[in-house]
């Protein structure tokens, strides 16, 4: 048993306690009699620096540190769906309505509910064999989420008994018997937060993972089990990148951490999802959905703690078999928090300040997604983890340490540029700078589950808009009217591209979420348009003409044509060629 | 009895460093006796052992470390609160500036507060109406938001600030606003020209005024928002008022802050600032909002001078990433004398989607300033193609967002100090602006809304015709 420690020293959020030997590196201790977790960060003999997870104002020299023996822990279980906590999983509903409307320090609460009782289905019979990963059962925990029981990892054995009905989170479910005994199974699994949770083998990502987003999905996709970055200056709209990803993105469980940033936002959250609706089945978006808040405002360390938190439960549903996304904003804040601590143990600094560790911390973080194989005896099941972290680079500069150490991990960059918000382009991604590594791994799967064509249209999309770039370098100088038909007309349909195709209106119901399929069919318009527009030019047409289309306008309305009614975007062809018929006809009549 | 320490080791600019002590908590609130007798205050930054480190608020000149006598409090720093600090005026540390703002407290709070549970707020979404069309039409401010305003040296913020304070109302609704006033480090004719305006209004008897001015001291500036918060809080959230909190000049809090970590020898983040500031600028901004089941709100409008105009430095940036949008003033327009110059392009409401629209301003509100927003801004690369090219080579389309531009910025942006416009006149303004364009051009516009809008003006126009 370890000694009860006496604090020497208290700077901000860092106290630094003597007598402490018996502790373990990243063990949780209770510091003071009002008893604020924390966590050991450092040993020098047996003094421990702590960094403390709650505000530490009235905290002295002389005062006790409690050892509890355990690294930082969540829970895992039901009722962990639709819930809201902070950096240390302390549920917020329950805070608020135990202790009111301010967070007050050394309150504890449940992470999930242990009076509850959920209706138990087993998956086994007495006398199977189970190891880890194996499902004993499940309970639906929401209409969306059908929560598994698992054996924990590094447990097997014989099922000796097995439950079935209602039945709270902490009563047996099943006991195995195995070398060592037997071993009850609850419906709880505790995990430490910082080491990650096992698996059988990792896979390439090879599946894509549509957002409903067009300039994502369309020209920088992201791949089930991939990572994303998406870093930009304050007001390019990271933070309504990440809630439309929440919202619309085509995974089974979302985990949305706030690390270190507005309350708001996270009450936006909060206040709208429950309203939201699933597209594919019909539920609120808010069943599928847990949500991490460690506001700006709440202390440092627990920001710290927060994406660590986020992603074991990621990584428990990922488990299941399910595909999970995690959304992190910001992993700025994060690297913030690092960065106060390090300095207040007074390491020697690297870039900008922050610890030398930065890099490794955010790789191997990154690292933690993933489309795995997951463990269980006999159905190989695959679970896939999805990482998209924002990135708040001080004044948008790209060679911040943070931007640049997490671009060396992630393979889907979505570059946010102010210019773009400004002239209220959004989602204001740059489609110059950004890239996607994923474009060849999925690139089977899409073909056979979008369109044979889908990557030559995104390359010819693509190229078009690199043309444009320079081509309006051209204009600066020398005037539109100096350019050829031709380069006319890849001015216009790049413009199409980027105000009908890109720029996607995230507060407009149906503009909100576009299905693949009707993401394929508005860019084959608009290219169909292109090609349409060439050869008129070749057959004697006037670029004005050209520039003048009525059809023009029904190009820019088809993004509100909702999903019910996407055939209506093919028809548009017929009458772009109509239009461009009487085009090309016309002037041979006056002649 | 409360110990009294004469073992004061080191000075070294804002900190003083003392030895010997027992039972000191970290954040407690400190006292000092010089020898001449007069007192100060300080707060401990760090225990180590048996030294304490205290940042003396009034600043260290005059203390001999021999014959000066220190005093732990066993408390933080409070503010004594009852409805009578309406129409007072306090000090940067929260006590009565003269023997008439002196009132009997029914409370005292902590001033760094506490965090509000994510859980528990609100969200804002009740449109204010500032009667300035930069902000309602484009930039809407909801109560309980925080929209700071970004200028520059010479700009006319505080005119711009004054106009809000004194036209902002909730339509429909015929609450007043408190006001929270919090000078920090600004001149004294800056202060005085803002209480000149709340007195002339009448609203000085429901204003609270803090004043840390350029001559006082600058170590007390890190308490001074933080008194003003507490009041706000109190009033909005004990009181039920809707309080509307003005602090400026944020910068000379952030330099306060500067000047304490220099001098605990802190490794510097950007700038010479510390790598704390984010965190410290939140438990500050972090402070506005609603609450579930409270009448009350606090809407905060930090004021804060940029060095040299830029935009990426650490206190923009910071307060940037931490507000929900910014106001940001431009130079350029000030010299074309338009007011308030608000460069609208990247301003920002971040809770403007939810602040507009039916039931609270108008339908063809979100619609109507995503146009005039993609209009201006194309008006105003139009503008500059032209500086390079020519009007000349310019498209006959080209010339129309030209002049878009133009009319935009001397009718939408421009108007009085002292005009006050509905959201009505707002929206039907930025109409008539747009009614120039052909029908195609108007891309974010739903078809609906052109339909009812849109034919009023073009008819009007024809007529004249």
């Amino acid at each position: 048993m370890a000694k009860i420690g006496k604090i020497i020293k208290v700077s901000g959020p860092l106290v630094v306690a003597e007598n402490m030997s018996g502790s373990r590196m990243f063990d949780i201790v209770y510091v003071s009699d009002m008893r604020l977790m924390g966590e050991i960060i450092e040993f020098r003999g047996d003094k421990a620096s702590i960094q403390v997870y709650e505000e530490t104002s009235g905290i002295g020299v002389g005062e006790p540190v409690y050892p509890a023996g355990r690294p930082l822990n969540v829970e895992l279980g039901p009722g962990i769906i639709e819930s809201i906590y902070d950096g240390i999983q302390r549920p917020l509903d329950d805070i608020y309505n135990s202790s009111g409307n301010y967070i007050s320090r050394g309150v504890t609460a449940d992470p999930l509910d242990r009076s509850k009782k959920w209706e138990f289905k087993p998956l086994v019979k007495k006398g199977d064999s189970a190891a880890e990963g194996d499902y004993l059962g499940y309970v639906q925990e929401t209409p969306l989420i059908k929560h598994y029981i698992m054996v924990p990892p590094g447990v097997k054995g014989k099922v000796k008994d097995i439950g079935e009905g209602l039945l709270a989170i902490e009563d047996t479910v099943a006991v195995l018997s195995g070398g060592e005994g037997d071993v009850d199974i609850n419906m709880i699994q505790r995990w430490p937060v910082r080491r990650p949770r096992p698996y059988k083998n990792k896979k390439m990502p090879d599946i894509p993972l549509f957002t409903g987003q067009r300039v994502i999905d369309m020209f920088f996709p992201l791949a089930k089990g991939g990572t994303a970055c998406v870093p930009g200056p304050f007001g390019s709209g990271k933070t309504v990148i990440q809630h439309q990803l929440a919202k619309w993105v085509d995974a089974e469980v979302i985990v949305y951490i706030g690390c270190g940033e507005r309350g708001n936002e996270m009450t936006d959250v909060l206040m709208e999802f429950p309203g939201l609706v699933d597209p594919k089945s019909g539920e609120p978006l808010m069943k599928r959905t847990i949500l991490i808040a460690n506001t700006s405002n709440m202390p440092v360390a627990a920001r710290e703690a927060s994406v660590y938190t986020g992603i074991t439960i990621a990584e428990y549903f990922r488990d299941m078999g399910y595909s999970v996304a995690l959304m992190a904003d910001s992993t700025s804040r994060w690297a913030e928090a690092m960065r106060e601590i390090s300095g207040r143990l007074e390491e020697m600094p690297g870039e900008e300040g922050y610890p030398a560790y930065l890099g490794a911390r955010l790789a191997s973080f990154y690292e933690r997604a993933g489309m795995v194989e997951c463990l269980g005896s006999a159905d190989g099941r695959t679970g896939a983890l999805s990482v998209i972290g924002a990135v708040s680079p001080p004044g948008g500069d790209l060679s911040d340490p943070v931007v640049q150490a997490t671009l060396r991990v992630v393979k889907v960059f979505w570059s946010l540029e102010a210019n773009l918000a400004y002239r209220r382009h959004f989602p204001a991604i740059s489609w110059l700078n950004s890239y996607s590594l994923y474009n060849d791994s999925i690139k089977e799967n899409v073909k056979k589950e979008v369109a044979e064509d889908y990557f030559d249209l995104q390359s010819d999309a693509m190229s078009m808009l690199e043309e444009e770039s320079e081509l309006e370098e051209i204009v600066r100088l020398v005037g539109l009217e100096a350019l050829s038909g031709p380069d006319r007309i890849i001015l216009l349909v790049s413009r199409m591209i980027r105000e009908d195709f890109l720029h996607q209106n995230a507060f407009h119901d149906i503009d909100t979420y576009s299905s693949i399929e009707k993401q394929y069919r508005m860019i084959d318009v608009i290219l169909y348009f292109y090609r349409q527009a060439s050869d008129s030019l070749r057959m004697g047409a006037e670029i004005a003409d050209v520039e003048s289309m009525k059809v023009r306008d029904r190009i820019a309305r088809m993004k509100y044509i909702p999903k019910e009614e996407i055939d209506r975007i093919d028809k548009i062809k017929n009458d772009i060629k109509a239009e461009f018929t009487e085009l090309v006809e016309k002037p041979h009549l006056e002649e | 009895m409360l110990k009294e320490y004469k073992s004061i080791v080191n000075v070294s600019g804002p900190l003083m460093l003392v030895e010997g002590v027992e039972g000191v908590k970290y954040e407690e609130l400190v006292e000092i006796r010089l020898e001449v007798g007069s007192v100060r205050s300080g707060r401990v930054l760090e225990v180590e052992g048996d030294q304490a480190l205290v940042q003396v608020f009034e600043g260290t000149s005059g203390i001999d470390p021999r014959n000066t006598r220190v005093r732990f409090l066993g408390r933080g720093a409070r503010m004594y609160l009852s409805e009578d600090i309406l129409g007072k005026v306090f000090t940067g540390l929260g006590r009565p500036m003269t023997e008439n703002d002196r009132i009997i407290a029914e409370k005292s709070l902590d001033i760094n507060g506490s965090p509000i549970n994510p859980f528990a707020r609100d969200y804002p979404d009740e449109f204010i109406q500032t009667g300035i069309s930069s902000i309602d039409g484009l930039n809407t401010l909801v109560r309980g938001q925080k929209l700071p305003i970004f200028s520059g040296s010479g700009l006319p913020h505080n005119k711009m600030a004054a106009q809000i304070a004194r036209q902002s109302t909730v339509l429909g609704k015929k609450e007043e606003f408190a006001v929270v006033f919090v000078a920090i480090g600004i001149t004294f004719e800056e202060s005085q020209y803002f209480i000149n305006d709340l007195r002339a209004t009448g609203a000085i008897n429901r204003s609270v005024i803090i004043l840390n001015l350029a001559d006082d001291p600058a170590i007390e500036r890190i308490a001074t928002p933080r008194v003003g918060l507490t009041c706000a809080e109190y009033l909005a959230f004990e009181k039920d008022m809707h309080v509307l909190v003005i602090l400026t000049d944020m910068t000379n809090y952030c330099e306060a802050l500067k000047e304490v970590s220099a001098a605990r020898k802190e490794i510097p983040g950007r700038r010479g600032y510390p790598g704390y500031l984010y965190t410290d600028l939140a438990t500050i901004y972090e402070r506005a909002g609603r609450i579930k089941n409270k009448k009350g709100s606090i809407t905060q409008i930090p004021i804060l001078t940029m060095p040299e105009d830029d935009k990426t430095h650490p206190i923009p940036d910071l307060t940037g990433y931490i507000t929900e949008g910014q106001i940001i003033l431009s130079r350029s327009l000030h010299k074309k004398k338009l007011s308030p110059p608000v460069d609208v392009l990247p301003s920002l409401s971040r809770l403007k989607d939810k602040g507009i629209g039916e039931g609270k301003t108008r339908e063809d509100h979100a619609d109507t300033f995503n146009q005039l927003y993609a209009s201006y801004a194309r008006g105003k690369e139009v503008q500059e193609l032209a500086v390079i090219l020519g009007e000349a080579a310019l498209t006959e389309m080209d010339k129309v967002y030209f002049k878009f531009a133009e009319e935009f910025e001397n009718r939408y942006i421009s108007q009085g100090e002292y005009e006050n416009r509905t959201i009505e006149e707002t929206l039907d303004l930025g109409w008539e602006l747009l009614s120039v364009f052909p029908r195609g051009e108007l891309k974010r516009i739903r078809d609906e809304y052109l339909d009812k809008y849109l034919e009023k003006y073009m008819e009007k126009e024809e007529g004249q015709k």
